[in-house]
């Protein structure tokens, strides 16, 4: 770049520094007012989620005693984890602007491959879950290849999946059949819980990688001479952390179970999935991949344009959607125990509502893991508290649908309002 | 005269029967604006393809600093320093100024982002080019206003020491204001050294910042002419089509 040139009169007024800000500047009583801005324009993220999630915990702890007990908390987090996991699958395809219908079968239909493995074909537990792995990948491939490549609705491509898959399903296991997971491993992931004090080690940890990101961040950007958000922020980041972590962790340290089976800690599926949505994350916000899959979600052409190699990163997308449901199918079967032929049927739905309704825009482009992890804990608290209540089934998918239709309303309407603010010309 | 940094000679491009180029001459010089101008279906468009390396000619030499090159790919033209700013800006819209200005070409280190340093190289750039109205290069471009955008697609050219800009229709559809911005914009481009080859329908503008002017006619360069030699009437005729330039191609 040669040198820049300026105009006498403006270079007189103003020094080049306050002309262009970069939003890192300022209080934090700046800060948030820029984010309250950005929150009234539009971009309110997984604001309503967590707002739903507060106000049904209110509402449910009301309407039932049995809501608010240890012993509930703890399985409300493991009836989410399945739904957690699938709708961080379902991100990476949604903020492409496009959709995997075959997700929840995909999940189901990996399972069934395994335990038909281990159960009849005897084989090892860990060989028929790399199977089950590789099946996932061939699946998300298979859709990649005609989504991507071909040029098909992925709607489309993945809903026949969706019928294709059950029929795959029904072979693999045959009709009206049910095996049960004999795996202990497996069985773990969902029943088992970590040693106390593992649970507050994994606080320290947690705390520890986001500070470090934090501070290496910041030491990245002074390097680069470019301004640092007040380090106050950094204080109120580790402050939410150690709060909500530590109270959700000492309320899982208390005994659950009974004085003579004392059944107590973090069940082993939060760890794993807090490991799988730190790395996502990563990916999506600190790599080329993720920048891509923001960026084709956003403008496709825009992307081409730009070098990306748009068709690759769509199939990549669907490949990494696919092989997330398998961890999501694996967190389902050690949870119910058993696999049966409609495995993995119902839960697609429930997947898109989670991303949606945690904020992530059906639209593309729009979204994070995180959002995703609040929908599946809001869409979780509905399933756990009708449950509760004793309502017919029907109620359930009745709610969960009503609340699909109205996250997916607030985030057509909030794309509208999107733009408009911030602009100064 | 200085050596173009770009000159095309006898550029033909034909698609099937149709031939929409029969070769074209075109020079653009650093420090220069060469404003393309020519009627709906004159091959504006399809000259442009071909610099970008996307539509490649079927004949005709291309020299890049006196030297011959090929053209066969976008990548050709990047490698070479040629940048496209196209008509319909091709920003993503919920990527902020820093990601669209360093889509494609992120700086990382260790694998992953630098972010400090795309956020200061984009806000030097931006500086560079005398921009006022972008109040911070964090800000989502579907926040701002068209003339912004176009200044950010502009500014996304010339991030990476780019030799030759293309403007495709800059300031089509800008409100007076905005134009002006623009306008400004692609005078300090060539400032910086930058060869700018710009196609506008507007005559005004073209006026406005054009060194030199080049009409194609139906495939052909009827006229290439020194913007203070010629008049808008002349320019039209060439044009249309109803007049015809005699002078030498400058």
């Amino acid at each position: 770049m040669s040198t820049p040139n300026f105009e006498p009169a403006s270079q007189s007024i103003l020094t080049t520094n306050d002309l262009i800000g970069s939003g890192h500047e300022g209080t934090v009583m700046d800060q948030a007012r820029a984010w309250l801005q950005r929150v009234r324009g539009g971009d309110m993220g997984p604001l309503p989620a967590i707002g739903g999630f507060v106000v049904l915990s209110i509402l449910f702890s009301f309407l039932s005693p049995f809501f608010l007990t240890e012993r509930n908390f703890a399985n409300l987090i493991t009836q989410a984890a399945t739904l957690v996991m699938l709708g961080m699958a379902l991100v990476f395809v949604i903020l492409l602007g496009e959709i995997d219908l075959s997700a929840g079968v995909t999940s189901g239909v990996t399972m069934c491959l395994f335990i038909v493995l281990t159960n009849v074909v005897k084989m090892d537990w860990i060989l028929s879950l790399v199977i089950a792995f590789i099946a996932g990948i061939a699946i998300g491939t298979f859709i990649g290849f005609f989504v991507a490549r071909v040029g098909i609705p992925s709607f489309v491509v993945t809903l026949g999946l969706f019928l294709g898959l059950q029929g795959v399903e029904l072979v693999l296991i045959g009709s009206g059949g049910l095996f049960r997971v004999e795996t202990p491993q497996i069985l773990a992931i969902m029943n088992e819980n970590m040693p106390l004090w593992a649970g507050w080690v994994m606080l320290a940890v947690i705390a520890l990688v986001s500070i470090g990101t934090t501070l290496w961040d910041r030491s990245r950007r002074k390097r680069a001479g470019v301004p640092n958000r007040t380090i106050a922020l950094l204080w109120i980041q580790l402050a939410v952390i150690l709060v909500i972590g530590g109270v959700v962790i000492a309320l899982l340290s208390q005994n659950r179970g009974s004085a003579l089976y004392p059944v107590q800690g973090v069940p082993i599926v939060v760890p794993f999935t807090l490991a799988i949505l730190w790395a996502g994350t990563f990916v999506l916000d600190r790599t080329k991949f993720g920048r891509y899959i923001y960026a084709v979600g956003g403008n496709a052409e825009a992307a081409r344009r730009a070098g990306v190699k748009v068709v690759l990163i769509r199939w990549v997308a669907f490949i990494v959607c696919s092989t997330l449901a398998v961890v999501s199918g694996l967190f389902s079967i050690s949870k119910v125990g058993s696999v049966d032929a409609s495995a993995g049927r119902d839960i697609v739905l429930s997947g898109v509502a989670a991303a949606v309704v945690g904020g992530v825009s059906l639209f593309g482009g729009r979204g994070r893991l995180m959002h995703a992890a609040i929908g599946a804990l809001v869409i979780a608290v509905i399933t756990n508290g009708l449950g509760l209540l004793n309502l017919p089934a029907g109620a359930n998918y009745v709610v969960t649908g009503s609340v699909l239709i109205l996250a997916a309303t607030v985030d057509a309407l909030s794309r509208r309002r999107a733009g408009g603010s911030l602009v100064r010309s | 005269m200085d050596q173009p940094i770009i000159e095309l000679t006898g550029v033909v491009k034909s698609f099937g029967p149709v031939s929409v180029l029969k070769g074209v001459n075109l020079k653009a010089y650093a420090g220069k604006v060469t404003a393309l101008v020519g009627d709906n279906g004159a091959g504006k468009s399809t000259l442009i393809k071909g610099l970008a390396g996307v539509q490649p000619y079927d004949e005709g030499e291309v020299r890049f600093d006196g030297e011959i090159v090929h053209l066969g790919t976008p990548r050709d033209a990047s490698h070479l320093g040629i940048e496209v700013v196209y008509q319909d800006l091709a920003l993503a819209d919920n990527l902020d100024i820093v990601q669209n200005m360093f889509l494609g070409r992120e700086e990382t280190s260790n694998g992953t982002f630098d972010e400090g340093l795309m956020e200061r190289e984009a806000a030097e750039t931006l500086r560079g080019l005398s921009v006022r109205t972008v109040k911070s290069v964090r800000q989502k471009v579907s926040s701002l206003s068209g003339g912004q955008r176009q200044t950010v697609a502009i500014a996304r050219s010339v991030l990476k020491k780019a030799r030759l800009v293309i403007l495709d229709e800059p300031t089509a559809a800008l409100g007076v204001a905005q134009t002006e911005q623009v306008l400004a914009l692609v005078t300090r481009l060539a400032e910086q050294g930058v060869a700018v080859i710009i196609i506008s329908h507007n005559l005004a503008d073209v006026f406005a910042v054009a060194d030199y002017i080049s009409v194609l006619y139906l495939g052909q360069m009827v006229a290439s002419v020194e913007a203070k030699n010629t008049t808008r009437d002349d320019v039209v005729g060439y044009i249309t089509g109803s007049k015809t330039y005699t002078g030498e191609p400058a």
